[in-house]
């Protein structure tokens, strides 16, 4: 186990490599980036505070001597400051994580728990009633904005209902969570129970599950000991490639039900031409997915003795 | 032969839509962008205004017409370019192998780990708002799938029999590529294709939602969702239409998509990746 986590964390970094190189690259290096666009929109008029900006991010240095610079930074945890409340980044980020983290795992924890079981129930019974409403809940699912979902939701049991608060933090308790983590995890939810049937279905005709029935197993015990092991594989690959787009779709989600996590930071900072808090979001954002990444592969070492990484 | 249901449905869908976009100006009754009168401000859905009206009194059955020619050229468009981009590099490095595939495999990796709708979030803003810079960055950012597609199938296809007679012959590297290969796999690309102008109008909604994509007064169903937060309280239908297009759009290239899969791929099964 140890020797798979050391493996995957060797691997991570040529790609946490990549992506500080690529954030660099992206608000540093291409022209006519923030401070340029700026002046453009017509947003940010003052050419003395351009001027400023520029002095204050070393714009004006070679390339390589800022790209040295932000590395060092960026290794030591250190994001830089926020052009906005003058703060360091980590900070603002700190303060964020939390809500972001809480929001993202209540989703996630919907989909799981709604999404695995129906597709798990739809393939036991292919072309039966469940499977036919389940795969219409699911591609439809996967066909609507979330964030529309969240909207319309927001309508009918926050003000016409009155049932849930229709936006905002709160005290942070469960009451605020319902309505952005049904919204950000039934996207998620759909593709699992597809995904999940998909699996199932797969496993209930391979060779050693008639090998299992015909020795004279019980049906219950064939499912649980011999399809469920199998098809969780499938499930968790399809559960820690979700995180990315649910981490994406948590941005909409997050500024339209006014949450304060990290994806309404980096849209705000985003208007705010607030260079070193997006690199930073984006940076955070990025990490986590890969720390995600990882925990699958040591599920899936946990769960399957044939996976080695040798 | 079995009927298709999803393949039927979801054709219709999309057919619908595009016919909307197509004959948009002849079907609009009311000039989207400029019709603007505050007498009829907010009005609810109805005979003469069958979607209701916004605050500043424009059409909104007008606004989601002209609305599907941006969000349909969005999706379509950017996903081309995703998918030109992908089975370019995924031929060429299937078919190469060597250092040019450990590059490309690295950039497809690179791809996979930043959550897709972060990059062209970041790339919206450094580019700025507007239909350009939503092309770009949607057509940069969501290629690693058709390019890892590309690359698997290349690689099982490579020693067939044919393809060593092509090299034989004497064909070129790319003629073998794009005459002998490319046929071959289209099939499976094509699917990935359909499902991805989805998520591609998916996520033009969320950027123009943010106020990144398409900006107002330009109709855009995102753009107008964006509008229509505001006054979810005194005009929800403002809120619902603009939605409901976009779901039934998707909705119909994703049941096209698993319909084409059917017939296309039969082999495959669901692929999560």
């Amino acid at each position: 186990m140890l020797a798979v986590l050391l493996r995957r964390l060797l691997n991570i970094i040529p790609t946490v490599g990549a992506v500080i190189l690529l954030i660099f690259v992206l608000f540093s290096v291409i022209p006519g980036s923030f401070t340029s666009t700026g002046a453009e929109d017509g947003r940010m008029l003052d050419p003395q505070v351009i001027e400023r900006m520029r002095k204050e991010m070393g714009l004006d240095d070679p390339l390589l001597e800022r790209f040295g610079r932000y590395v060092g930074h960026t290794l030591v945890g250190d994001l830089g400051k926020s052009f906005r409340t003058r703060e360091p980044v980590t900070k603002l980020i700190g303060d964020r994580l939390w809500p972001s983290f809480k929001l993202a795992m209540a989703a996630m924890g919907f989909a799981v728990l709604v999404g695995v079981p129906l597709g798990f129930i739809a393939a036991l019974r292919p072309g039966g009633a469940i499977d036919s409403v389940s795969m219409i809940v699911a591609v439809s699912g996967l066909s609507l904005a979330q964030f529309w979902l969240g909207l319309m939701m927001m309508y009918l049991f926050g003000l016409l209902l009155g049932w849930l608060p229709s936006f905002g933090y709160g005290d942070g308790g469960p009451r605020y969570l319902i309505l952005p983590g049904l919204a950000l995890g039934f996207g998620p939810m759909a593709l699992l129970a597809r995904t999940t049937r998909a699996a199932v279905l797969d496993v209930l005709n391979a060779d050693f599950v008639r090998t299992a029935r015909s020795k004279g197993m019980a049906e219950t015990r064939v499912v649980t000991w011999h399809v469920m092991r199998n098809a969780l594989v499938l499930v968790i690959t399809t559960i820690g490639l979700q995180f990315g787009s649910l981490m994406g779709t948590a941005v909409v989600v997050e500024k339209l039900f006014s949450w304060p996590g990290l994806g309404s930071l980096l849209v705000d900072s985003v208007f705010q031409r607030d260079i070193p808090a997006v690199q930073g979001c984006i940076l955070v954002i990025v990490l986590f997915f890969l720390a995600i990444n990882t925990l699958v592969d040591l599920a899936y070492a946990a769960i399957d003795p044939r996976i080695r990484y040798a | 032969m079995k009927f298709r249901a999803n393949l039927y449905i979801g054709g219709a869908f999309f057919a619908t839509s595009v016919i909307v976009a197509v004959l948009a100006p002849l079907i609009a009754t009311h000039d989207p962008v400029f019709d603007a009168n505050l007498m009829n401000a907010e009005i609810p859905p109805g005979w003469e205004y069958p979607f209701g009206t916004d605050a500043q009194g424009r059409d909104i059955y007008s606004r989601v017409v002209h609305g599907a020619r941006i969000s349909l050229t969005v999706g379509l468009v950017a996903q081309c370019i995703n998918s030109i981009i992908g089975v370019s590099l995924g031929l060429t490095a299937g078919y190469w192998g060597g250092w040019w595939d450990d590059v490309v495999s690295g950039l497809t990796n690179l791809m996979l780990a930043i959550p897709s709708l972060i990059f062209a979030l970041a790339i919206m803003a450094i580019l700025g708002p507007g239909l350009v810079s939503l092309l770009i960055a949607l057509g940069l950012t969501s290629w690693s799938y058709s390019c890892r597609l590309a690359r698997a199938q290349v690689l099982s296809l490579k020693s067939q029999g044919y393809i060593q007679a092509a090299k034989i012959l004497g064909y070129s590297d790319l003629r073998i590529m794009f005459t002998q290969l490319l046929p071959n796999i289209l099939g499976p690309l094509i699917v990935i294709a359909t499902l991805g102008a989805g998520g591609s109008i998916l996520a033009e909604a969320a950027l123009s939602f943010l106020g990144l994509g398409i900006r107002p007064p330009y109709p855009s169903w995102g753009s107008m969702l964006s509008d229509a937060r505001e006054q979810i309280t005194t005009a929800p239908w403002l809120s619902i239409f603009p939605g409901l297009a976009i779901f039934i759009t998707v909705l119909g290239l994703n049941l096209l998509g698993d319909g084409l899969r059917d017939i296309l791929d039969p082999q495959s099964r669901e692929r999560t990746s």
